[in-house]
């Protein structure tokens, strides 16, 4: 059962994005969760990135070959892959988020079943994957078949929802730097995915973070994977542009 | 699969205090949280544990519900001498989770 | 003022609580922990020095650190070092138990906190006697949680 409490928005006149005003949440953060994220010794988040190597080099499936097998030393080549997803794929014609990938390596070429969305399996091989291309900025790709995605994100993203009938845009845009409760507003800016958020205890991906922010919108949920999370990411990929990733990020 | 991040400094020397870092992933579940049926999610947590240096208990902790999921421990130890340090980490089931990190002393 | 200046009030849901709210400790309950910890013997204040947010951003990952002032010989060291605190379901945090091979008395970790509340950490001496720290937390809650 919810209890329901009344927060107060406080906005900041912040003309949005004049110069480069933008931000990662790492800078909206005290200083305590700051050092958790910067000590990979201390971030939590790295439990997964470790699981994931150890999953990277583990034969999968009835191929019987490890992501290794055809990727070798992931440090080299997927280093910056993460900073350009989702991108457009080929086989489906449509556009793909890097779990999706990592869903479409497994089942087609090791044969492997189907990770779960959320599981563990696929939390740690993604987080392995993007952690690669820590420190690199996100460079959306420009392909042009991407444009109608990027455009329904873009809508998404300042569209009034749900009972309280608000848009993401008016938090992130409008209020950021503001507080919801006494918690920072952020940008929003997708930076550290998938990342430890301590209210999870737990590392979780970009889409489970909208899912939290929907449900304090009081909207309908928006399915990992479904073309609309996909939409909402790459838009705000490419609003992030230039931004350094940080996986794995810790958020409060 | 539990895995934990062990940080033992690579080389010291003899005398030297010495910082260890240790995380493990575990979730730390209290006992007292309800999960999505209603039920309370039963208690599992990591209970004790110890470091020992070439074979000698330097370290240990009692560790209760309210220590973080992912417990965090950090503590410090003389580097004596080149060997093993032993981590073991032990649920309220019973269950032991070791691991082991060579120590260097010049 | 500048125009884009908004304001406006939401009504969103809060962190989920449990229906049935656990047995909390009370500052009460600490103090018998804190007995059962000492055997009875009485606590100074002092030699502790206790690090930890006065603010915190999420109470389920609250990091903390312990220095006591000692020699850390075989004749005069901290034996254990244990967190107390009033509000979480149980008074006990930790218990860490240290050894002239420990060097320095220090120790760091992180803890749940229920609500903003005390919480306290006492070391016990080689010779018997304990000295203890107090600090207090305020914990804010995250936007946006889980249902
Ligand atoms: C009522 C204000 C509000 C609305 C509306 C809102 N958010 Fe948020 N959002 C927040 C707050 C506050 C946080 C930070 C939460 C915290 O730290 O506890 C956040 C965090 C985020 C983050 C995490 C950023 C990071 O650094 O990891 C993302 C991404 C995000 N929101 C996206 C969205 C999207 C997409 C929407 C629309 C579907 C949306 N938000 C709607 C308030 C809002």
């Amino acid at each position: 059962m919810n209890r329901l409490a009344y927060l107060v928005v406080i906005g900041i006149a912040l003309p949005a994005f004049a110069q480069d005003a933008r931000k990662s949440g790492f800078d909206f953060m005290g200083p305590d969760t700051q050092a958790m994220q910067k000590d990979d010794l201390a971030n939590p988040g790295m439990l997964s990135v470790l699981e994931g190597e150890a999953l990277w080099k583990a034969n999968a499936g009835t191929s019987q070959k490890s992501c290794a097998s055809c990727h070798d030393d992931a440090t080299q080549s997927i280093k910056g892959v993460a900073a350009r997803y989702p991108a457009f794929d080929e086989t489906t014609q449509a556009p793909l988020d890097l779990a999706g990938r990592i869903i479409q390596c497994r089942t087609e070429r090791q044969g492997a079943p189907a990770p779960q969305r959320e599981g563990r399996e696929l939390l740690a091989l993604t987080s392995y994957v993007a952690h690669q291309s820590r420190d690199l900025p996100i460079a959306p790709p420009k392909d042009a078949r991407l444009a109608s995605t990027r455009a329904q994100g873009a809508a998404l993203y300042s569209t009034r929802m749900g009972q309280l009938n608000f848009s993401c845009a008016q938090c992130h845009d409008d209020n950021a730097g503001g507080h919801l409760g006494a918690a920072p507003i952020p940008q929003a800016h997708p930076t550290g995915y998938p990342l430890y958020r301590l209210e999870w205890q737990a590392l979780g991906s970009l889409q489970r973070r909208f899912r939290n922010c929907l449900s304090g919108m009081r909207a309908e949920p928006i399915a990992a994977g479904s073309k609309e999370a996909i939409a909402l990411e790459l838009f705000l990929m490419e609003r992030a542009a230039g931004i350094h990733l940080e996986t794995p990020a810790v958020r409060p | 699969m539990a895995r934990a991040l062990i940080n033992v400094p690579q080389k010291s020397k003899r005398g030297e205090i010495i910082e260890i870092k240790t995380l493990m992933s575990h979730p730390m579940e209290t006992g007292f949280r309800p999960g999505m049926d209603g039920q309370l999610i039963p208690r599992d947590i990591i209970e004790k544990f110890v470091c020992t240096y070439n074979g000698e208990v330097v370290f240990s902790a009692q560790l209760h519900p309210a220590i973080t999921a992912n417990p965090f421990i950090s503590f410090t130890t003389i580097a004596t001498d080149s060997g093993t340090l032993v981590f073991s980490w032990t649920d309220n089931k019973g269950e032991t989770q070791v691991q082991t990190a060579s120590i260097q002393v010049e | 003022m500048n125009t884009t200046r908004r304001q406006f009030s939401l009504l969103a849901a809060g962190a989920s609580f449990a229906l049935v709210a656990p047995a909390r400790a009370t500052p009460d309950s600490m103090k018998a922990s804190i007995q059962a910890f000492t055997g009875g013997k009485p606590v100074k204040e002092g030699r502790v020095k206790f690090d930890i947010s006065l603010l915190v951003e999420n109470g389920n990952s609250v990091p903390l650190s312990v220095l006591v002032d000692s020699p850390m010989t075989k004749d005069n060291h901290v034996t254990r070092i244990g967190i107390f605190n009033e509000k979480n379901p149980l008074p006990d945090v930790a218990i860490f138990n240290l050894t002239p091979r420990s060097g320095r008395a220090q120790i760091a970790t992180r803890m749940r906190l229920n609500d903003t509340q005390f919480i306290t950490a006492i070391a016990e001496m080689s010779d018997g006697t304990y000295f203890s720290a107090k600090s207090e937390v305020i914990v804010t809650m995250p936007a946006c949680v889980e249902e």
